[in-house]
């Protein structure tokens, strides 16, 4: 127990080079933050369900508009479009651009509404079956609806509807492209409304992650004291906190990421199911690497930010007594 | 070491815990702060170790006036100094090791350094056997003991200690004592505030003794 014969005791301190304590302090917070989520299971999974919940809602909404725009694409390149023939027209020379058009490769289908079907169907629909009696001859032409091939692109499709409305029998062709223009104007509705959202949402994580920071502060304000009574900085003391915040968004943010793709994994058999009702190739696209890292980035960095200022404001305020 | 240049410390109600006192330790001395609980021992120890700053005059501790340290230095100023309180202020989350390593962890020694030098520190205390140990688990002795430890795992040139012995047997608080002899006799200079004179008066110590956060007396050593 004599104190000079003790090498070590009186030798003095080395201190490493100021970057490797800088690492080695955050390596060992960085694990020791980590530990101290794992002793308090229940309630660090409360603030990870919550951050998970609150991260998956946007994301959900944002791949279902994703896969809503894909869709809807897909539909606007097989649209089927309507020929109506110039009048006076036989019902044989119709057969035959039918069956001409028919044939082409980038068209799926075509088929023919003669002009006294479609006076009979309209006669039926309109009401005006009496008036129309009145008319000595019919003022309806021939008509074909077309479907193009699935493969075809918008460019593709515009030039197919240019070279088939260049044909000298045809009048008209009409493309009722309206409604997928209001589908995707809605789409971009929603796709502001998530961004509105997320933004309000964020704040709302960084309330929860802030205050649970805050609690966690006052619970271990004695240790806090105790190390600022020997010396420990400011940074030193909130240094763990830090890295609680950057657990809970990074744990959070891949809980959101599994919500999120579970419940893609939920629909795929039902989506696969409608698809083959419509005989379409539809499949549910699912989160990009990109998004899987602005999700996950975006959780750690609300962490940090959050317990950073949570911190901040209340560790100055503790001071050994 | 440690200088008291007529320094007064008023609180905010207006009750003066130090009036304009003045006292000079030397480097290497070992010296006791005695008084009445209110004389202003704690208070004296809370100047040093810039837990309170002084009102008027000067606290100049190893060369460096206090009033010159800024708010943003005092973690720095204060790892200088070792410091033992009355109830040890230990960390009951962890183990005895953990408790007495924190210092060198705040002061970013390698993690082998500090093991070593924690185990040295433990040794002189005769707790090396309890490093595991939740100081909960310890005596008041023992825990005492570790927070001595805790002190000076740092080789700081300076210690000062609150009522180390406070809440420690007669046999216990010599024993106390007599380690922080045997720190004064490898030079480290020591301020130790405490009311227990008999005990003071063995060790043969320099003895300030203070009243209204006055100098009362000044016992010189008889060693």
């Amino acid at each position: 127990m004599a104190l000079t014969r003790n090498a070590d005791a009186v030798a003095p301190i080395q201190s490493s080079g100021m970057f490797s304590i800088w690492l080695h302090r955050h390596a060992s917070t960085c694990v020791g933050a980590l530990g101290r989520l794992f002793r308090q299971p229940f309630a660090s999974l409360m603030i990870i369900l919550v951050i998970g919940v609150t991260l998956a809602l946007p994301a959900a909404i944002n791949v279902m508009v994703k896969n809503a725009q894909t869709v809807s694409e897909s539909w606007s390149n097989a649209l089927d479009f309507s020929v109506y023939m110039r009048r006076g027209l036989s019902v044989n020379e119709a057969e035959g651009l039918a069956g001409l058009i028919g044939q082409r490769a980038d068209i799926e289908s075509v088929e023919l509404i003669t002009a006294d079907e479609a006076l009979v169907e309209f006669k039926l629909q309109s009401g005006f079956g009496a008036a129309l009696d009145q008319l000595g001859e019919n003022p309806l032409p021939h008509a074909l609806v077309v479907r193009p091939d699935p493969g075809n692109t918008s460019a593709s499709l515009i030039l197919l509807q240019e070279e088939i409305g260049n044909l000298p029998e045809v009048e008209l062709v009409q493309v009722d492209t309206e409604w997928v223009q209001r589908f995707h104007a809605i789409l971009d509705i929603v796709r502001k409304a998530i961004v509105i959202g997320s933004v309000l949402l964020g704040i709302a994580i960084v309330v929860v992650i802030g205050n649970t920071i805050r609690l966690d502060i006052e619970n271990r304000r004695e240790e806090i004291e105790v190390t600022k009574l020997i010396g420990a900085s400011n940074a030193f003391v909130r240094r763990p906190f830090l890295w609680t915040g950057f657990w809970y968004g990074l744990i959070g943010g891949l809980f959101a990421l599994a919500l999120v793709q579970y419940g893609l994994y939920l629909l795929k058999d039902p989506v696969a199911r409608l698809a083959g009702l419509y005989q379409g190739r539809v499949s549910v696209v699912s989160l990009g690497i990109s998004e899987t890292l602005i999700i996950v980035g975006v959780a750690v960095f609300l962490g940090l930010f959050a317990s950073w200022t949570a911190a901040a404001r209340h560790m100055r305020r503790i001071e050994p007594r | 070491m440690i200088q008291f240049d007529n320094v007064t410390k008023r609180f905010p109600g207006g009750q003066e815990a130090i009036s304009g006192l003045s006292l000079t330790v030397d480097k290497g001395e070992m010296v006791f702060v005695t008084g009445h609980s209110g004389a202003g021992k704690s208070t004296l120890l809370r100047l040093i170790a810039l837990i309170e700053r002084p009102t008027s005059g000067n606290v100049i501790v190893d060369n460096q006036n206090t009033r010159r340290v800024k708010r943003r230095r005092i973690p720095a100023y204060r790892r200088q100094i070792g410091m033992v309180f009355q109830n040890h202020m230990l960390l009951y989350d962890r183990p005895v090791f953990d408790n007495v390593a924190l210092p060198l962890v705040i002061a970013g020694v390698s993690y082998r350094d500090a093991g070593r030098r924690v185990r040295a520190a433990l040794d002189q205390l005769g707790l090396l056997h309890k490093e595991k140990r939740n100081p909960q688990t310890l005596s008041a002795g023992e825990q005492q003991r570790v927070g001595i430890a805790r002190a000076i795992v740092t080789r700081p040139k300076v210690l000062i200690a609150d009522e180390p012995t406070g809440n420690l047997d007669p046999d216990l608080s010599l024993e106390v004592m007599r380690i922080f002899r045997r720190f004064n006799e490898v030079g480290v200079t020591l301020l130790i505030a405490s009311h227990d004179i008999s005990l003071i008066d063995r060790l043969g110590c320099r003895r300030i003794a203070l009243e209204d956060g006055k100098l009362q007396e000044e016992v010189e050593p008889w060693l």
